[in-house]
């Protein structure tokens, strides 16, 4: 460690940026989509958002602070792949998923790479994409914040944005909520001009043009964009009983 | 005079010459969860083609894409959970050798299934509504509801199953079936999405009615014997996917199907050694390759 304690982790910058975006959502279902958001979820429960349901990731609400990768769990609910659905449709959860491409109104794609008729690379499928993000507050992580990613349109919607969302009208126009993008450069949500991409906050040791240069469309970004927080003495020593293995950091190295 | 009810036990192969070219095919399971793998492989053995599979896909997928068995795929994703991506459909998408792909939600498929089971044209959703989805498939028609919010809903169409393959921890001989683990995923939908004729259950273990709550709730006897036409004695059957509580998933297994489907020549050299004899064979095989496996890491460390 150097010399200068003050700069935290990227990981760690980052798990309190998925955390919060669970913030005030109250006893819902936050489910976290891969190692970071699950974190996230966990972490926003851990400390201001205590009422949040979490999920082992197969099939049962857990409570207390299950550790990453750990199986040692108190279960407090059963949660299958049904119930997942019922809930969602429901609109009693938030989720935070993945996106190989994202859009400037938050259209997204974890389907497929090239054209659907013959992808040139072949990915998941749309899975929950679409249902989530007309039915549930759905948020985003990515990683990797290049310009192949935030694309100006993306080769398969698999969740749904903005602009489609306002196509469509009446209850899903008026309820649909992309709520913020987390990546390994910024924190961004959906505040734009006609819910286009706006940058939120910046992690630290990264620029305001290093976001635009790595983004492929026109993102929105505010006259003050502040640097992203790191986490509190409360939040570090919850990130440290939730990963204390430090999975994060092999996700995202500092 | 008294008739004894008959029994429903058959073999993968029994059940499977059952089935078609041409017929649609689901089957049960989640990724790479709990999938009927032996009755999947006992269809790989056949020469039926042309096939509609309808399936939340994982190496049954990949495994029939593989054998060039698939016209049609109706799927929400496929995948092998721990990893990914599951190569052969990936290889077979990129390839555009599946003729029909049919991509929708998740939920769809739920919907498709569960419309189906209730003999129902159709039932309203808003997944999919704006998605890539409507794009892909021109076919689907929305719904206006009669009451006075006359929101426009996706009429997501009832699938009608030929055949349904599904794998249980526990079954009696009656087809009366039982799930163990932490999700019964949607196998009983899509037994109950099919046609009578041809619902395959096969499980773990046959064992007399009297002992299916020894091992679990009553709340686990969620298939009964009305929704099922032959029932497959499958120990290890799901093998290599997760058949919890029984046993979890063959992940180092699972990395060599996947390292094997890298190219042609390894993905043959794969499949004449686990996928060229009969189930027994692959169980074999399979028992064979861990001791070497077992062996080569001892021999390792």
């Amino acid at each position: 460690m150097s010399g200068n304690v003050t700069t935290p982790a990227l990981a760690d910058v980052v798990a309190v940026a998925c955390a919060e975006a669970w913030r005030g959502d109250g006893e819902i279902f936050a489910s976290g989509m891969g190692t970071i958001p699950m974190l996230g979820a966990r972490l926003a429960r851990a400390t201001f958002e205590p009422d949040l349901m979490v999920s082992d990731g197969e099939a049962f609400f857990v409570s207390g602070d299950l550790p990453i990768g750990s199986t040692d769990k108190t279960v407090e609910g059963w949660i299958p792949f049904r119930q997942v659905f019922d809930t969602l449709w429901g609109g009693r959860r938030h989720v935070m998923m993945g996106a190989s491409q994202i859009d400037r109104f938050g259209n997204t794609n974890i389907a497929n790479i090239g054209p659907w008729d013959k992808p040139k690379a072949q990915l998941l499928g749309v899975r929950g994409g679409p249902g989530n993000t007309v039915n549930n507050a759905t948020s985003f992580f990515i990683p990797k914040h290049v310009s192949t990613v935030f694309v100006t349109s993306v080769d398969m919607v698999s969740g749904v944005g903005y602009d489609r969302a306002g196509q469509l009208g009446g209850f899903i126009a008026a309820r649909h909520d992309l709520r913020r993008v987390v990546t390994n450069l910024a924190v961004l949500d959906f505040g734009g001009p006609d819910h286009c991409m706006r940058l939120v906050s910046v992690h630290p040791g990264v620029s305001v043009d290093d976001v635009v240069a790595n983004t492929g469309f026109q993102l929105h970004v505010p006259s003050n964009v502040p640097e992203s927080r790191g986490p509190t003495d409360d939040e570090m020593a919850a990130i440290d009983r939730i990963d204390p293995r430090g999975f994060r950091h092999r996700e995202l190295p500092s | 005079m008294t008739s004894t009810p008959r029994s429903k036990i058959l073999t993968e192969d029994q059940a499977v010459a059952t089935i078609e070219s041409g017929m649609t095919v689901g089957i049960g399971g989640w990724g790479s969860r709990r999938k009927p793998m032996s009755l999947v492989r006992a269809l790989l053995r056949t020469d039926v083609r042309d096939l509609t599979v309808v399936s939340y896909g994982g190496p049954d997928v990949g495994l029939l894409c593989a054998a060039g068995k698939v016209k049609r795929l109706v799927y929400g994703f496929v995948s092998l959970d721990s990893i990914a991506l599951e190569p052969h459909f990936r290889a077979a998408r990129q390839n555009g050798s599946i003729p029909e792909p049919v991509e929708y939600d998740e939920g769809m498929l739920q919907w498709a299934l569960y419309a189906g089971s209730l003999r129902l044209p159709f039932l309203p959703t808003r997944a999919g509504l704006g998605s890539g989805v409507m794009d892909v498939n021109p076919s689907l028609k929305t719904v206006r509801s009669p009451y006075a919010d006359s929101e426009d809903l996706l009429a997501v169409p009832a699938i009608r199953l030929d055949a349904a393959l599904v794998h249980l921890n526990r079954s009696d001989a009656r087809g009366n079936a039982q799930f163990l683990g932490p999700d019964l995923y949607f196998d009983d939908l899509f037994l109950a999405a099919c046609e009578p004729g041809r619902r395959f259950v096969s499980a773990e273990k046959i064992v007399p009615t009297e002992d299916l709550l020894k091992e679990g709730t009553f709340h686990t006897l969620k298939i009964n014997r009305s929704m099922v036409d032959g029932v497959i004695e499958a120990p290890n059957g799901a093998h290599f996917t997760t058949c919890e509580p029984d046993y979890g998933r063959d992940e180092a297994f699972q990395k060599a199907y996947v390292e094997a489907a890298r190219d042609a020549d390894s993905w043959q050299a794969f499949a004449r050694r686990f996928l060229s004899g009969s189930e027994h064979d692959y169980q074999s095989a399979v028992t064979t390759w861990r001791a070497e496996a077992s062996a080569a890491k001892e021999a390792r460390s």
